[in-house]
Parts: C-alpha cells; structure tokens; sequence
C-alpha cells in the first residue's frame, strides 16, 4: 500500500540574529566560528511564540496545502524538545486551533532533534494499519543554547508540518520505506527543571551524529537497492552547516543533490524543526519522479531515514501557502540585548 | 415627579493625596456639602455615592456601610452606585429620581475614588473596558481612546496640534482653580512633545492618577427654601443616562458616542432647551479627544468641526462670548480625575458657575441664559450621564 | 483565571463566532441574543476567515504589567471580511501600520499567569504586504 505526504507547511520566525553579534558579546573571532560551524546566523522566536504557535502557523500552512477536513485527522503528534510546559501538552493546543478536536489522539513527543520525524513515522503506522484517515505529524522547536556557549551560535526556533495519508491521488509525495537506527549514546541532555543543555562537545560528532546518520543513511539505501546517484535529492539533520556537508560528502552526495535541503547556515539548528524544514525546502522545488533521502538525527541518540518520491500534485499544491525560503528571506536582525530581552534572559 | 434642586456642595482637593485615606476623603467631602447647604446630617433621607473601585484600588467593597459609619450617619440608608468612571453622575441621577419620586426629601449624591494607594492604577482603570476582548488582548484604557483619536484624524482631519490645544485650555483653566489637580500652564509644545502613552496621545492628552471627593446635597424644590437662600439654588432641570456597547470595537462608528448623543438629546428636550441656551459645560475629557467628540454630541458643533472650534478658534475658553465655556474647572485633564468622584465634580462646578459661587471667582463663565450642563462617560461610553442645571426652577 | 482561558478557547484560537440567521448579522465575540433581532433572533456558531482591515489603531508606550517584555507594541481594531470588528495586537512593526492595511490573524501567545502559571494563547494579526 502506497502511503505519503498529502500537505505540508513551514513556519520560521522572523527575528535573527547575527553570529557577528554573538562573538562580539563572548570576545570571540566571528570569522573562525562562522567557518568553522558554517553558521552565518540564526533565528529567533519572537517573545509572543513558542513550540506551540509555531506548530499552529506550520499546521495551517501544511492544511491548506492538503486541503481536507481537519477533522478527518485521526492523530497528531508534535515533536520538540522546547514544548511550552514540562507537563501539559502542546499537541491539545495545537489540535484545538487547527480545528481537529475531539476525535483524534495526541501527544508530545521528544527524542532531542528527531522528535519531528519519530512523528511522522507513528502517522505512517496508523495510516497504513487503517487506524486513522490522516495522520499530522509536526517538529518544531525554539531551542536554546547556554550563553556563551558554543550551541548559541546555532540553536534556532522554527518548526514544519507533515500530514500523512495513503489516498493515492493526494499524495504530493510517496514514502517508499523508512528506516531507524538508535543506541544510547548521551552526547547531549538536559535535566528536568534546567534551562539549558549541556553536550559533551567532540563526542558529539564521531560516535554519535556521523554514526547515526550514516548507520541509517546506509541501511535504508541497503534496504531499498539504491546508492547515492539513484537520489535527486537528500536532506540531513543539521546542527551545524559542517556536519551536514561532511556527512553528506562521506555518502556520496554532491552539492546540487544536497543544496536545497541544508538550511543552516542562514537559520541555525531547529532541532526537531531541522529535517522538517530541510525537506519542505526540497519539496518546494521539487517536481514528480524527484527522488529524496532524508535523515534526521536526535541526540541520546537515533536516527530516522526516509525514501522519499514526489508526485506530480506538488505542482498544484506548492503555491497554496508560503515557501519555506520565503520565510527565511523574511527577516528582521535584532541585537543581543533585544535577543537576550526576548529569550528571557532578563528577568523583569 | 417633583422638582429637585441642588442646596450645597463640597469637595476635596483632587490629587496626590498621600496622608489621606479612602473614608478620610468621602467624610470631609460629605461633611463640606452638608455645612454647605445648611442642613444637618440627621435630615438626610439617603446617601448615594459613586464608586468605581474600591474593590481594586483599595481591597474595600461594601463601602456603603464604611461612608455611613465614618460620617456618623448610621442607620441613614447608604448606597454605592457603579459605572465606572460615570459611577458619580449615576449617583446623583440616583439621588435625583429618589427625590423627585417623592421618596425621599433630602438626598446627599456623592462620589469617591482613592487610586494612589496601588503603585500601578493601569490595571484597574482597564477593568472599565472589555476584559475579555479589549484588556486581555493588551489594550490599554488610553489606547481604546487612541484608537478614537486616530480614526477622528482619519475621517475629519483632525491635527495633533488642534487636538493639543484642548490640554493647553485645560489647564489655563485648571490654574484658576484651587483644588485642581495640576495648576500648571502649559504649551502646545509642552502637550505635544511629553512622552507617549498610546499614540497618538502623549501624557499631556491623559488625565492624572487622581484621589478626591465630592459630594452634592440634593433636595425637594419646595422644600429646598426651607434651608438656603433663593440665590444658592440651583435646579435639576434634567438627569438622563444612556448605554452603549462595553466594547470600542462593537461600535458603528468610532468618533461619536451614541449614548452621549442620546442622553443629552433627552436632556434637552427634558430641559425644554437647545444646546444654544447653555452658557457653561463640563464635559468628560478623561482624554482631549474625549473633550472634542462630546462637543459635537452634546450639540455644540458639527460632526467634524471641534478640531476648528477648540484648535485654531479656541472658543470653548471662558472669556469667549459667543459659545459655550468648557470645562472651567480645568476638566477631567487639569482639575483631575478621581473616577467616581469626577460625576459629581463636573456637577458641582456647574453648581458653583450657575450661582456665581465665590469658589469659582477667578474663572467665572459669562451666565447669560442660566444654563449649564455635565455629561460623564464611563468606560469608552458604555455608559453617558448627562445632567442639566439652571438657576431658574421652570 | 485558567477557567477563564478555557471557556474562551474556541473564540480566540479559532475565531469562532456566532451569526444570526434571522438577520445574517455576524457576531464575534459570540453572543447569545441578537442585539437586532432579540428574541427573534436566531444564532449558530460561525468561523471567521480571519482576514480583515486596520480600522484604527495605536502604538502602545505605558503597557500593562502582562505586555512589558513586548512595548512599544501596536494594538489595533481589525475590521474582519465578514463585518465584525475586534481588537487585538497587530505584529508588524510600529512604523508600518496605517487605517486600511490589510490583515490576517496569526495564532500567537498574547500572556502567561506568571512562570508558573497557565499561558494564554489567541489571535493576533499580521500584515498581508510583505
Ligand atoms: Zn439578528
């Protein structure tokens, strides 16, 4: 049974903020941190947004891509590991503004940067078993890094939509397999009742991100007979700009197949935000028979690998709501003080 | 229905009034109308006393009871009377219906607001408008009356500087009355460069933070002989309320206030007079837009035209022949604004204009026809009171 | 206050209103009487598209305790497509707004009871120019 993407949509807030401006206040060279993470600045939710609204803007966008009846949505999950409250859902909140309350189920879920996609995975379950019509599927984030910290460099607030449905005729895009690897392997965490993450800084590349993402970039292309050149298009988690490319690299991608997907180096990590929004980039400019690798990465840690093929209503449906390069080109830079004001960093 | 007559006056000052309690203000109020119009306490019938808040401002409700015991007027019946920043006028309406009912005789209307005993004041005016749909969403009490302001700009032309000119009357008045809050003069530039609140409006649009206290002695014509002098009577010759929707955004149309328009048509016609014959008025400029819109509605220009009659004509000033004086006290802007208190106020100055009280000597409106008349606005004009006062019973 | 929030939840997530269906009048918020037709009157609930109009507005300075963070903000009465007008927050900055703008609502946190406390979302409106 063919099963996919019936509509999708993005939202990215429309503060930014500078490396330039960052290094300034940590006495830092801008130029080796923007090299060397290939991060030229990121975004920043304004002091009226959070997980919540950003996955209510991103549901809206993704509805009127798919354009169906929002109480055909069976279930919704919504990724993230900055959700509004320790304990109470965002997903309720987000089912009662787009309209699919009360038959549906729901709920939060968190595995660091993967949550997104773990989401869309548990739709595509109940969609191929028949248990729900469509599933919504939503990763979104207004992560935070430490000040001073290596992560306030990259970490970003932005989140996109997936719905998920097996009627072939609204497929904009068929997931042709998906594939998961994950270990315990804690190079990044924050304990309960703590603002912010800590991570254990090179360890998170090697034996964590890089064996993740390749582990499941490969099994699933095992799985599925198919290299690197069988793909028009792939897409990555992207804490930084460096680790996408290195890794895409060490695959056998090559620019024009991973450009569209990598957005990084003017948005920043959106954690469970980063694949979602990468994808919905590449089916922005997508058009029928593209085919994609998608991978996402959580830290703690796993990694979920989609085999992705569009079909020709992504024609029909692209326009229907803003782009997701639309949104990144809509920007306004803010300074660290308003930066700081607006991420609660000073207490009034 | 009987006619009903005002026999004595007395207020507070209206202002930072540090060293003095919520019940120390109503009582020398009280006490002040009371000498003033030559009765003792014991021939009251009634007490009626406008309050928008006591709840918030000083975690004090049933302050029927507190005025009563603290004016050593127990058992006389005692009754607070609210619609926000109009709760005093509602008093005296309250007084004035009980009097010319024939259920009572002698009637004290009175009206009291102690707001600088919270640090923060903005909170509680905002409960006069919408909470759920206007306050909740962040509008601030003076941004609904910017937002009146700019649509005014927007539909008739109105400029910063003809709408400025009001506060700088305001308190050219204000400085000829002793208990005015600010005595201060002030520039077109001075109004128009203070800080912002809500835009357009700056500080200098807004009336103050105020506490004070006035109170009325309402009375039977008849019987009203009996303890003054023909010369400090002053008649009711009208006491007419309209309402309107809580909210600014329900609104047709947003430069006009229906329910003063018809309160005060009512008015007229219950006074028998047209806006012509009224020498003086004091009008409820809580903020200088406020001041312009009631103007038209009250009958005393076109739609559209106040911006020219206060702005570059200036004819609401008291030495103005040809039109009526406003706000000779110094209005809502200068003399203050002591929400509850401010009804009976506006009433009182008329009082006082209306016999050629010695209070008002040094700002004395030219009383030709003998008439004077108040309208009190509660909330964005959810509620309007207008009375009608003249120095001749019919 | 949470209940408060709660019973308003439908309103201010998803501008639902009510319209009258003896006169076609429009209504948000909801009411339960048609101030035309009272008794007459008959009202369902009904979805406002969320697209509207600046019909005044003003930049605030003195906010409220609840609004600090985010002053100078701009509030605004939107006249929606469907003829009710409402007041609410525009997001957009305090230089660009002017009467006529054209407008759609945006879901947005508008405040919270404290840290602690239960966090109030509902509409706000963005500009449709840019
Ligand atoms: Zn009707």
């Amino acid at each position: 049974m063919k099963l996919g993407i019936v509509g999708y949509g993005s939202y990215i807030p429309k503060y930014r903020i500078k490396v330039e401006e960052i290094a300034r206040v940590w006495g830092k060279d801008p130029q080796s941190i923007k090299k060397g993470l290939i991060v030229n600045e990121k975004s920043v939710p304004a002091p009226d947004e959070d997980t919540a609204t950003i996955a209510v803007e991103a549901g809206r966008y993704a509805l009127k891509r798919a354009n169906i009846n929002p109480k055909d949505i069976g279930a919704l999950y919504v990724g993230s590991e900055s959700h509004p409250y320790a304990v109470k859902p965002t997903s309720s909140i987000v089912a009662e503004a787009l309209g699919i309350t009360p038959d549906l189920t729901a709920a939060d879920l968190e595995f660091a940067c993967k949550a997104g996609t773990a989401g869309i995975q548990m739709c595509m379950g109940l969609v191929g078993s028949g248990m729900v019509k469509y599933g919504m599927a939503i990763g979104a984030d207004t992560a935070q890094g430490a000040p001073g910290d290596a992560l306030e460099y990259t970490a970003a607030a932005g989140g996109a939509c997936y719905i998920i449905g097996n009627i072939k005729r609204e497929l904009i895009a068929e997931i042709n397999d998906t594939y998961s690897f994950t270990t315990d392997t804690p190079d990044f965490w924050r304990r309960e009742g703590k603002p912010y993450p800590k991570h254990g800084g090179r360890f998170t590349g090697e034996p964590a991100f890089f064996r993740h993402v390749i582990n499941a970039a490969k099994n699933l292309m095992e799985k599925m007979g198919t290299e690197a050149k069988d793909y028009d298009y792939c897409v990555f988690h992207q804490p930084n700009g460096k680790f996408y490319i290195k890794a895409a690299k060490s695959l056998g991608f090559n620019e024009e197949q991973y450009k569209y997907g990598l957005l990084t180096p003017y948005l920043g990590n959106t954690y469970s935000g980063a694949v979602p929004l990468g994808l919905s980039n590449v089916l922005d400019n997508g058009k029928e028979g593209d085919r994609i690798l998608a991978v996402s990465y959580g830290s703690g840690s796993g990694s979920d690998a989609f085999d992705i093929t569009v079909t020709s209503r992504i024609e029909e449906v692209v326009n229907k709501a803003p782009k997701t390069m639309d949104l990144l080109n809509k920007k306004k830079y803010i300074d660290y003080s308003i930066y700081l004001k607006y991420r609660g960093g000073i207490k009034i | 229905m009987r006619d009903v007559a005002i026999i004595g006056y007395g207020q507070t000052k209206f202002g930072e009034l540090w060293e003095s309690s919520f019940r120390d203000i109503i009582v020398e109020a009280g006490v002040k109308a009371i000498v003033d119009a030559n009765i003792d306490g014991e021939d009251l019938d009634a007490m009626y006393v406008g309050n928008m808040s006591g709840g918030l401002f000083v975690g004090q409700e049933h302050i029927s009871s507190l005025i009563a015991d603290y004016a050593g007027l127990n058992p006389i019946p005692c009754t607070r009377v609210e619609a926000a920043c109009a709760s005093g006028s509602l008093a005296l309406r309250s007084a004035y219906l009980s009097v010319a009912s024939g259920h009572h005789d002698v009637v004290l209307a009175g009206g009291v607001e102690k707001m600088t005993d919270v640090a923060d004041a903005t909170a509680a005016i905002a409960t006069a408008a919408d909470q759920e749909w206007e306050s909740f969403f962040g509008a601030t009490f003076p941004s609904l009356y910017a937002m009146m302001a700019r649509r005014y700009m927007h539909e008739y032309g109105l400029t910063i500087e003809q709408l400025s000119t009001w506060s700088v009357i305001a308190h050219d008045n204000g400085s000829k009355n002793p208990y005015a809050q600010f005595r201060f003069k002030t520039t077109l530039e001075q109004v128009m460069n203070a800080s912002p609140v809500a835009e357009p409006l700056t500080l200098m649009h807004c009336s103050p933070v105020s506490d004070g206290a006035a109170a009325l002695i309402v009375c039977d014509a008849d019987k009203a002989q009996e303890f003054a002098p023909k010369d400090d009577i002053i008649y009711i010759r009208a006491s007419t309320q309209a309402s309107d929707t809580i909210s600014l955004h329900s609104r047709e149309s947003m430069t006009t206030l229906n329910a003063a328009r018809g309160a005060s048509k009512k008015a007229y016609k219950l006074a028998g007079i047209s806006p012509d014959s009224v020498d003086v008025a004091e009008v409820h400029d809580c903020f200088a837009i406020n001041g312009l819109i009631l103007l038209e509605d009250l009958g005393f220009c076109k739609k559209g035209e106040a911006g020219k009659v206060v702005g570059d004509e200036e004819k609401i000033r008291i030495d103005y022949d040809e039109f009526v004086t406003v706000n000779p006290s110094g209005g809502l802007k200068a003399a203050g604004h002591a929400l509850g208190a401010t009804g009976i106020r506006q009433v009182g100055e008329l009082y006082w204009q209306l016999k050629g009280d010695k209070n008002c000597k040094d700002r004395q409106a030219n009383i030709k026809n003998g008439y004077g008349i108040s309208a009190n606005v509660g909330g964005t004009g959810g509620t309007v009171c207008v009375h009608i006062l003249s120095n001749e019973r019919k | 206050m949470v209940v408060r929030t709660w019973r308003h939840i439908n309103e201010r997530y998803c501008l639902i209103g009510t319209r009258c269906k003896t006169c076609g009048r429009v209504y948000f918020p909801s009411r339960n009487v048609c101030p035309y037709c009272r008794r007459k009157g008959k009202l369902e609930e009904y979805k406002l598209n969320g697209k509207g109009k600046v019909y005044t507005y003003s930049v605030i300075h003195a906010p409220p305790k609840d609004f600090e963070k985010i002053a100078p903000y701009v509030i605004a009465i939107v006249e929606l497509e469907e003829g009710p007008k409402i007041t609410a927050q525009l997001d957009c900055d305090i230089d660009e707004v002017y009467i006529g703008m054209p407008v759609e609502a945006v879901f947005r946190r508008i405040k919270e009871d404290g840290e602690d406390g239960i966090i109030d979302y509902g509409y706000k409106f963005k500009s449709l120019e840019n």
